[in-house]
């Protein structure tokens, strides 16, 4: 009894200092979005004198930089806003098109040259592709890609990693599934289309995220085939906007809040799914 | 009658070659067979053969052996092996630990409202590096005003500027990582935690374990798996890390500080146009980091046979 009631205090000791330490790494994980919201409605001339502050003055604060947005070098924020969302849209549906059908294809069937494929898949994916960059900046010059949207996601048309999620996540489907597809008549395309996608909507909502997340904030390859300065994702056309002359703060901090909103509210409706199907097909072994 | 004898022929040849079952995987894996030619081994393979070149303009190139490689021997490459290398080995050492730990406790329910601090934590790593950065470069600011400084002065230290020294600097490169990834690798412990049966717990209580023995006798082993992923995809982001020293620096800061091998590479080659310089620099980060991660899987045990 008494050790009990020891082990009962020990226990809500350790939990406070557990709630603590969580809420420590939340306000951690928060603040920064706190400072990127209270400056944007401040004067750039306030940000430049008294540097990036939580304190919320309503008589300069207003939502003025937000319109601020639409007359920056005319508008050419929300050309950027399109650039990235084209190639959000475009990256995500190719790829996830293209990687569930190899991830499928992987764990369903058994073939000669199932192994070296996945094998190939597993090597790309401890590759940097940085190191690739120039042969590929090269080639998307002869292919006469540069400049273009389908450019800007080349590399990512069947990306490695999805492939290997999706792999994953079908092991855990039983293979009787694709026997009875068969009685019924259907192609294996049709079992994949009609049975196996409605299996892995979890799996395809999980990747969905993880697909925008990625191309909404890629830098290095849209910076290497974008040039035209209208067809700048976010992430690029914001880093023009500081520069060693001084950093355009009106549009800066606005912008940044702006490209952060709708991915956020993507994912607070999709969270359950999302980490639901990110840990139910993940990485075992 | 004839709908029956339809039904009877074999399912096999019904509809055209691409439907045979036998030749259905090869459709499926067929996009991944041509990405992987296409821009992965073309572009690897003419990466190896730059690098031996000397290349002015599309049409003049010279084989010119290994002097790219030895025109590595210079401090502008130095400075960003030491910079990528000093912040892998940080980023490492964090970003497998703090996710763990936290990992942990939201497992273990100890804390009070995990679920929510679960979908918390992941929201930093919904953000551009380079939006997210602004508010990290404006904080560790050279002011006095700025966000960081004030903190130190409050605290009665003198101000410091941030970003003009390596190890200040790793150390806001390091701190903009683990805001940005924490979550991600948070998500790939829970899978790898949830995976553990419960028994294997109660085994372990009813054998007397104490909590630190039931963390390396059934949690560690439990969770290799997603660990050995983790830390691999942590040393091959460490080492060719550029997007979050862009969001800190830009592309032109001074002295060096901060620019990273890949970040050396652009330099050299989009800048500079010098892709044969460029492309020595590619392989040797590929050569780092396969090493690294070569050693690091031994050491896991990745490699050994499970009995």
């Amino acid at each position: 009894m008494a050790s009990n009631r020891i082990e009962g205090k020990k226990r809500a000791v350790l939990s406070i200092l557990a709630t603590a330490l969580m809420v420590l790494f939340a306000i951690f994980a928060m603040v920064p979005f706190a400072f990127m919201f209270m400056s944007s409605l401040k004067p750039g001339a306030e940000m430049m004198r008294y540097g990036l502050t939580l304190k919320f003055d309503p008589g300069i604060s207003s939502f003025q930089n937000y319109t601020a947005l639409n007359t920056y070098r005319d508008g050419v924020y929300w050309h950027w806003y399109k650039s990235s969302a084209i190639i959000m849209v475009m990256q995500t549906a190719i790829g996830l098109f293209f990687s569930s059908l190899v991830g499928y294809g992987l764990a369903m069937y058994q073939f000669k040259g199932r192994n070296l494929v996945f094998s190939l898949v597993l090597i790309v994916m401890m590759l940097p592709f940085e190191i690739l960059l120039l042969p590929m900046y090269q080639l998307m010059i002869s292919m006469k890609l540069m400049n273009t949207y389908f450019g800007a996601v080349v590399p990512y048309l069947v990306p490695p990693f999805m492939i290997f999620f999706f792999r994953q996540y079908c092991l855990g489907i039983p293979k009787e599934l694709m026997e009875a597809g068969r009685i019924d008549g259907c192609t294996d395309y049709g079992i994949f289309w009609r049975i196996m996608v409605p299996i892995l909507i979890p799996a395809f909502g999980a990747m969905t995220i993880l697909s925008c997340m990625n191309s909404w904030n890629n830098l290095l390859w849209p910076l290497i085939v974008m040039q035209d300065e209208k067809k700048f994702t976010i992430p690029i056309g914001m880093g023009t906007t500081i520069t060693p002359y001084g950093n355009a703060y009106d549009v800066l901090m606005p912008g940044a809040v702006m490209a952060v909103v709708p991915i956020i509210v993507i994912y607070l409706f999709a969270q359950k799914t999302f980490i639901a199907g990110l840990t139910a097909g993940s990485v075992k072994g | 009658m004839q709908k029956d004898s339809v039904q009877q022929k074999p399912l096999r040849h019904r509809g055209s070659f691409l439907n045979d079952p036998r030749i259905v995987p090869y459709v499926l894996v067929a996009p991944f067979i041509i990405f992987f030619l296409v821009v992965y081994l073309y572009p690897l393979i003419m990466t190896i053969i730059m690098s031996f070149q000397k290349i002015d303009g599309p049409n003049h190139r010279e084989f010119i052996g290994l002097k790219n490689y030895l025109k590595l021997d210079t401090r502008d490459f130095r400075l960003a092996l030491q910079t990528s290398g000093r912040y892998a080995f940080w980023d490492l050492i964090v970003l497998t630990l703090v996710p763990l730990v936290i990992a942990c406790i939201l497992h273990s329910g100890l804390a009070k409202g995990s679920a929510f601090f679960k979908s918390l934590f992941f929201i930093p790593s919904l953000t551009s590096i380079i939006v997210a950065g602004i508010v990290f470069r404006l904080a560790f600011g050279t002011l006095e005003t700025a966000t960081m400084n004030r903190v130190m002065i409050a605290l009665g230290q003198k101000p410091i500027k941030w970003l003009s020294y390596a190890d200040s600097g790793n150390f806001v490169l390091i701190l903009l990582t683990l805001w940005r990834w924490n979550g991600v690798n948070i998500v790939y412990y829970l899978s790898g935690l949830q995976s553990i049966p419960t028994d294997y717990y109660e085994a372990a209580q009813i054998d007397g374990a104490n909590a630190i023995q039931k963390f390396t006798h059934v949690t560690l082993p439990g969770i290799r798996p997603v660990l050995i992923y983790v830390i691999t995809i942590t040393v091959l982001g460490g080492f060719s890390m550029f997007t979050e020293s862009v969001a800190l620096w830009q592309q032109n800061n001074a002295g060096g500080v901060g620019r990273t091998i890949v970040g050396y590479m652009y330099m050299v080659g989009f800048k500079k146009n010098n892709f044969g310089l460029a492309s020595a620099v590619g392989l040797t980060l590929l050569a780092l980091v396969v090493a690294v991660n070569l050693i690091q899987l031994v050491l896991m045990g990745f490699f050994k046979k499970e009995d």
